[in-house]
């Protein structure tokens, strides 16, 4: 199933992300994904998230499909040159997966290969686009497929609370004219940001998922605004990660946070991705408290 | 060596449509190959059409002092100019980009890399030398040297306090490029159609 038909029925989408491992083994991911993650619209499989070398996208979403799953093929610029990623996308196809998200990737300065050569041969708009192109049939080169071509839910990226936003809001105009067919956002923390971003984002008229990250713990909180791009904790509720220890050691006050932050974006846009870092058992909790 | 190659017809005339036009010709660096016989038809035209608010055909215009005390004499001439076109290598049109801050600055030419020296060029303009010369699209900062992914498009999400994500020290540079647009009022170029790199272009696939 295409997500963009969750979408189109007005549903409130739902996905959440899977991190393959550095390894072949693949029994605890997909146990977790089938207790925690079979009730939602689709499920996300990074794509060498951070840079970090670990086992393909492609793989996972086939075996995540095989178990009953509707997996999303994220597809990054970083490691594939285009005829690898045209390539990639047909086989996508050809194994029945038919969402994408579609991102330029982490440079590889930011991962466990900082010697490799990073490719970026493509860009997230220049992918939107060959993607496009080869839904009607004809490949970056010019050249005709053969047979039927095929078709795919084309999902791409934003942040809308980076402090950039203008930047980012033209880029994913850009995004939207390349053929995108919905977003999925970084992860939000800031509410009111958000909204405000919403405010100028549905001009574009695509549905827009927002990012959801469960904070774990104070140190998580700080790491993520000292390095990640476009996240911010504010001070207030790395607060309220402090108050009380063993809660948040428990996951509850993390749950609580990442289900207000729903409950107060849920009006402004169309779904929610959740990046659950490891925690995909709080999934559940946090869509049942946000009362999706 | 470098060659510097005007760009189409139709690329320049896109560029100078309805617009009075300074121009600068850079034709100092020996290592560098310049459309001579070109530039001087170019000049003619633009004349003809009456666009021409006057021109200058000097040397080292990537030298910033240099290329301040040469422009000194023509500031009357550039005022009265919408656009400013530059004959150089990437460079050059960096470096007058940045000197002319509120002026639209165009390139002209696009330029190809040869073996061999490569003339004078202050590290802080890279010009990466790409034969697709994109500085048009980007308010005259390159993105393919002011970006650590070289990205065409537009910023991608590492962009964290102003700076590269991969280099603290390093400004992003789709930040440098949209804060320039919106300074010389040009933001509508990003609505330009989706770019794709040709790395084919220092051979005749290209052609």
């Amino acid at each position: 199933m295409k997500i963009t038909e969750a979408f189109e029925r007005g549903e409130f989408a739902v996905t959440a992300e899977v991190g393959p491992p550095k390894g072949i083994h693949i029994e605890g991911l997909l146990e977790e994904a089938k207790t925690y993650l079979s009730d939602i619209t689709a499920v996300n499989v990074t794509d060498n998230q951070s840079s970090v070398m670990r086992l393909g996208s492609l793989g996972v979403c086939k075996a995540l499909k095989d178990e009953g799953l509707t997996p999303i093929f994220q597809l990054t610029c970083r490691d594939r040159n285009r005829i690898a990623l045209q390539s990639d996308l047909l086989s996508a196809a050809m194994l029945g997966i038919e969402n994408l998200l579609l991102l330029t990737g982490d440079h590889t300065k930011m991962g466990d290969h900082p010697q490799a050569k990073p490719v970026f041969d493509l860009d997230s708009v220049s992918l939107i686009h060959a993607v496009k192109q080869l839904e009607e049939g004809v490949d970056l080169g010019g050249n005709q497929l053969v047979g039927e071509p095929p078709k795919f839910a084309k999902g791409a990226v934003v942040s809308p609370c980076s402090d950039s936003v203008d930047a980012q809001l033209a880029k994913m105009e850009r995004k939207v004219r390349a053929g995108a067919d919905y977003f999925q956002t970084q992860a939000v923390f800031e509410p009111e940001k958000f909204i405000k971003f919403m405010e100028k984002a549905k001009q574009f008229g695509k549905p827009v998922q927002i990012g959801i990250i469960i904070p774990k713990s104070v140190g998580m909180a700080r790491f993520m605004n000292a390095n990640v791009a476009g996240v911010h904790v504010p001070e207030d509720m790395i607060n309220e990660l402090k108050a009380d220890k063993e809660k948040t050691k428990a996951g509850i006050t993390g749950v609580e946070i990442a289900a207000r932050i729903i409950r107060e974006c849920k009006p402004y846009c169309q779904g929610v991705h959740i990046m659950a870092l490891g925690w995909e058992s709080k999934v559940p909790e946090v869509l049942k408290l946000a009362g999706i | 060596m470098l060659i510097t190659e005007l760009k189409s017809k139709e690329i320049i005339a896109s560029l100078v449509d309805g617009k009075k036009v300074f121009m600068i010709n850079c034709q100092g660096c020996k290592e560098v190959r310049f459309p001579e016989q070109e530039s001087v038809e170019l000049r003619k035209e633009l004349a003809a059409d009456g666009k021409l608010t006057g021109f200058i055909t000097t040397d080292y215009i990537c030298n910033p002092e240099n290329m301040k005390l040469r422009l000194q004499k023509h500031m009357g001439e550039i005022e009265a100019a919408d656009v400013v076109l530059v004959l150089s290598c990437g460079v050059g049109v960096q470096t007058i980009a940045e000197y002319l801050e509120d002026k639209p600055v165009y390139a002209a030419c696009d330029t190809y890399p040869l073996p061999g020296f490569q003339g004078v060029t202050p590290l802080e303009y890279d010009c990466d030398q790409c034969g697709e010369c994109y500085l048009n699209l980007t308010g005259g900062i390159c993105p393919i040297t002011a970006c650590s992914k070289s990205l065409v498009n537009g910023q991608c999400g590492g962009c964290k306090d102003g700076k590269c994500e991969v280099d603290s020290e390093m400004e992003c540079g789709w930040e440098r490029i949209y804060r320039r647009l919106a300074q010389i009022g040009r933001l509508d170029v990003l609505k330009c159609p989706t770019q794709i790199r040709n790395f084919a272009t220092d051979d005749e696939v290209s052609k």
